[in-house]
């Protein structure tokens, strides 16, 4: 019964809030739906007994990505309402539609055959992170520490694109800059 | 009951709204939003099918999944400041200088 009504809650919203995501003309509405969705969706993994995962998607995504973009929001102004220029909304409504069926139909489709059996089983009376822990320092290590290689990496193409001319402002235009010196230079 | 097909299915309309809206913004921050939204579908995918078979490698994969998500959105927003400075604009349309 719980997990029915948590289901339903879940996905209704996560739903709703994707859709604001995709749909809002504003960058602050669609980053804090965005933000509340991947909250709720860190509530699926808890549902599914995934308490590892949930917790890493409230950290990582929720800590750090979101607050990642909103530091770049910062550069960019974000009360302002984004012009696009859209074309043929139903087309694209379709073809999304379309392309996403075709695309769960071909990875779902292995799952149809009785074939699946479990390669690194759950435990019972085994705490998930534990049980977590254990097959990702054994059978995944090699992908972990590439895995960490691969952050280093981003991490430092990130410091290195975004670091150039901190200093100059990207929103305001030159001379508003320099009426601000000039005004600093009065006084 | 909720079974394995009721988490498939609600997967598969986060995905694609993901994918309606990488099809349909022109703001390349939106674009990055709409991506976010297609990792977080097939997330839940993974976890479900963790789940529902009993194995772990489908929250590994998940794990690695966050993983790639958190550094493409380094790498990419640091484009995204590099593209600004040099365009003074997000726009798809504006970015489009490679027709010959």
């Amino acid at each position: 019964m719980y997990e029915i009504v948590a289901f339903y809650l879940f996905s209704a919203l996560t739903i709703g809030l994707f859709f604001v995501t995709v749909m809002s003309k504003n960058i602050l509405y669609a980053m804090t739906s965005l933000a509340s969705g991947m909250v709720l969706i860190s509530g699926f993994f808890f549902v599914l007994g995934a308490d590892f995962l949930g917790v890493v998607q409230l950290i990582v995504y929720v800590g750090a990505i979101m607050a990642l973009y909103s530091f770049a929001m910062m550069f960019f102004d974000a009360t302002r309402d984004i012009k696009e220029r859209n074309t043929g909304n139903a087309l694209v409504f379709l073809l999304g539609g379309l392309s996403a069926l075709v695309l769960v139909l071909i990875f779902a489709a292995p799952i149809h055959s009785d074939a699946i059996q479990a390669l690194y089983p759950m435990h019972e009376g085994v705490g998930n992170a534990q049980d977590v822990g254990i097959v990702l320092f054994t059978k995944y290590l090699i992908p972990f520490e590439v895995a960490a290689v691969m952050l280093l990496v981003a991490m430092i193409a990130g410091i290195i694109l975004a670091g150039k001319k901190m200093d100059a402002s990207l929103t305001e235009d030159i001379s508003v800059d320099d009426e601000i010196l000039v005004v600093k230079d009065e006084k | 009951m909720i079974g394995l097909s009721h988490y498939l299915i609600v997967s598969a309309i986060i995905f694609s709204i993901g994918l309606v809206g990488v099809l349909r913004r022109r703001n390349l921050l939106m674009l990055f939003f709409a991506t976010e939204v297609m990792l977080n579908a097939v997330n839940i995918a993974f976890a479900a099918i963790s789940h529902y078979y009993n194995d772990l490698t489908g929250q590994m994969f998940a794990f690695f999944v966050i993983a790639i998500a958190a550094s493409e959105v380094a790498v990419g927003l640091g484009i995204l400041i590099v593209l600004y400075k040099k365009h003074g604009s997000l726009d798809l349309d504006d970015l489009a200088n490679m027709r010959g």
